[in-house]
């Protein structure tokens, strides 16, 4: 069977988990399609995830109430093993990517690190994935059992199965977490998610200050209801929280319009955003690098040409 | 307590990388210690001088013989010794666990720092699968880290946010940006370098076969449009804007 980690927040099932049955389906990959649910209650979501199944493996257990590597790998491992998966499937957040190296060792499997796009080759599946900074794609490929995860954005959300999947509790033994967690920051915005806007506005230190990234970006961002993205520069000056940031150390999108305003494009940013479907460009420096991979580009100073869109987009 | 401090060899993030036959060809680019391994290597020494208990700060690098000048850039930086598995093949980030375990329980390390994204493989797995393999928790995209005694506090980046966190050791510990600022190598230092040990291992010893093969690689530029509008009239530029998104590109409504 193919197991995939169902990956959800808030009592609901993330758009990232359809995305995951498409690459299960795609794969080529034979055997039932099974989603295991991991998490304190979570009916809501088995009840979703069913829609998109085979088959829904439900751990609705205490111990899963808050996500910790050691558990969910262990978790992951079980299932994995008892249910005789040759394929496991695991979300590429950022916990995605923590926890799925351990289980491919758990399991002494191929592991393939996030990938864009899956299929098979005779008994080998293979996977593209970009390196070295995302300059490069690469195609890699391992037979027998493999962990895979899947890159968020890289595939389209599933449509729902003709027949809802089976669901089933399981029970699980799992291991006490080593890591205690003493405090937590949410960073919450009212915005669309990043990982999950068709088109984002990114400010950088082009655009001159916090206010004038408040007056700007987040107004132009509001009126194309628009996800509000940042450079490095400009979380590490403070101006930003590190939600935002996008680049290598920070998400990475693909949105449908990446509009990037005062933005210079140091490789580390482009890795993050390069493969965003359009990209537009607006910045005073016409030999910044952002204008070379540009579909539209202005050449113009941000306190002029902003407000003007942000007017023209109103109508 | 010894820490183990893991580098790679990478292309300097402004190189041109090329593409030689289905791979990568990283033959004239300008190759640098990994910028994540190195807060990595900085965070090991300072952990010492805010006065942990560290005996040892050990460097360990896997690949050609050119990861030398990483490992020397690491010894330059402070730490006492490294230790090259000196390899041409090409092995994938959870095989190379293999390698970070076993010298991790040689040299007696209580305390793995490696990057959290590597450069080369854009891989976040090397410090999550030496963990698993040495049966140790991990904390990753760690942004502040104390160590008293053998407790570790500090704050890392998750999925939401970032958290506090506080485990004991052993631990495997992957860093990133503000974490800290890496110190250069001065002259006197890199020349003392030149004088610690850097041994050399054969990777045979270490048993690795690579369960991924690679089988292709190319450059993947996306053709870009390159569209320039003029600037000068704001307002005459912001409606062709608008115009191209909602009409060609179709984006906006």
């Amino acid at each position: 069977m193919i197991l995939i980690v169902a990956e959800h927040t808030a009592g609901k099932l993330a758009k990232a988990t359809l995305e995951m049955v498409t690459a299960a389906r795609e794969s080529g990959r034979e055997g039932p399609i099974t989603l295991l649910v991991l998490g304190q209650n979570v009916a809501a979501v088995a009840t979703e995830s069913a829609a998109v199944a085979d088959q829904v493996l439900v751990a609705d257990l205490p111990g899963l109430a808050t996500y910790n590597a050691e558990v969910w790998a262990a978790a992951t491992t079980q299932i994995a093993q008892e249910g005789e998966a040759h394929t496991v499937i695991i979300g590429g957040s950022r916990s995605g990517r923590e926890y799925a190296p351990r289980v491919a060792v758990k399991l002494d499997a191929a592991y393939l690190e996030d990938a864009t796009k899956l299929s098979s080759n005779g008994a080998a599946l293979q996977a593209q994935r970009y390196t070295y900074l995302a300059r490069v794609t690469e195609t890699v490929e391992a037979d027998g059992l493999v962990v895979v995860t899947v890159k968020p954005g890289s595939f389209a959300p599933a449509a729902p199965a003709a027949a809802a999947g089976e669901q089933y509790d399981v029970e699980l033994s799992l291991p006490a977490p080593r890591v205690e967690v003493t405090g937590k920051s949410v960073e919450k915005s009212s915005r669309v998610a990043l990982t999950e806007a068709d088109v984002i506005v990114t400010g950088g230190r082009g655009v001159g200050s916090p206010e004038n990234f408040s007056r700007y970006v987040e107004a132009l961002a509001d009126n194309l209801g628009a996800g509000v993205g940042a450079t490095r520069a400009v979380v590490d000056a403070g101006w930003r929280p590190y939600a935002e940031q996008v680049g290598q150390t920070g998400k990475t999108v693909q949105p449908k319009a990446y509009i990037a305003l005062g933005v210079s494009g140091a490789v580390q940013h482009l890795s993050g955003m390069g493969k965003s479907k359009n990209i537009i460009a607006i910045n005073k420096d016409a030999e910044a690098p952002i204008f070379k991979v540009a579909d539209y580009g202005i050449v113009g100073d941000i306190n002029e040409i902003v407000p003007a869109l942000i007017e023209a987009s109103r109508k | 307590m010894n820490i183990l401090t893991l580098v790679r060899q990478v292309p300097d993030a402004e190189a041109r990388v090329k593409i030689n036959a289905q791979q990568v060809d990283l033959d004239g680019a300008t190759l640098v210690i990994d910028g994540m391994d190195e807060y990595g290597v900085e965070e090991a020494l300072r952990l010492r001088e805010s006065g942990a208990n560290v005996e040892q700060i050990i460097a360990l690098a896997i690949g050609p013989k050119r990861n030398e000048d990483a490992l020397r850039t690491a010894l330059a930086m402070g730490v006492d010794r490294a230790i090259h598995v000196e390899t041409d093949e090409k092995f994938d980030a959870v095989t190379l666990s293999r390698v970070v375990a076993q010298v991790a329980q040689a040299e007696n390390a209580g305390l793995i720092l490696v990057g959290g994204q590597e450069a080369d493989w854009d891989s976040q797995a090397l410090g999550a699968a030496s963990a698993e393999r040495l049966g140790w928790p991990q904390l990753t995209w760690t942004n502040e880290l104390k160590l008293d005694g053998e407790t570790l506090t500090g704050r890392h980046d998750v999925d939401d946010g970032n958290e506090s966190f506080r485990a004991t050791l052993p631990a495997v510990v992957t860093t990133q940006q503000g974490l800290n600022e890496p110190r250069y190598p001065t002259l006197p230092n890199i020349m003392k370098a030149k004088k610690k040990e850097l041994r050399k291992d054969d990777p045979a010893t270490y048993g690795l076969t690579s369960k991924v093969r690679t089988v292709g690689a190319e450059i993947q530029t996306r053709a870009r449009l390159n569209r320039m509008i003029d600037g000068k009239d704001a307002q005459a530029a912001a409606q062709q804007l608008l115009d191209l998104l909602r009409n060609e590109a179709k984006v906006i409504a």
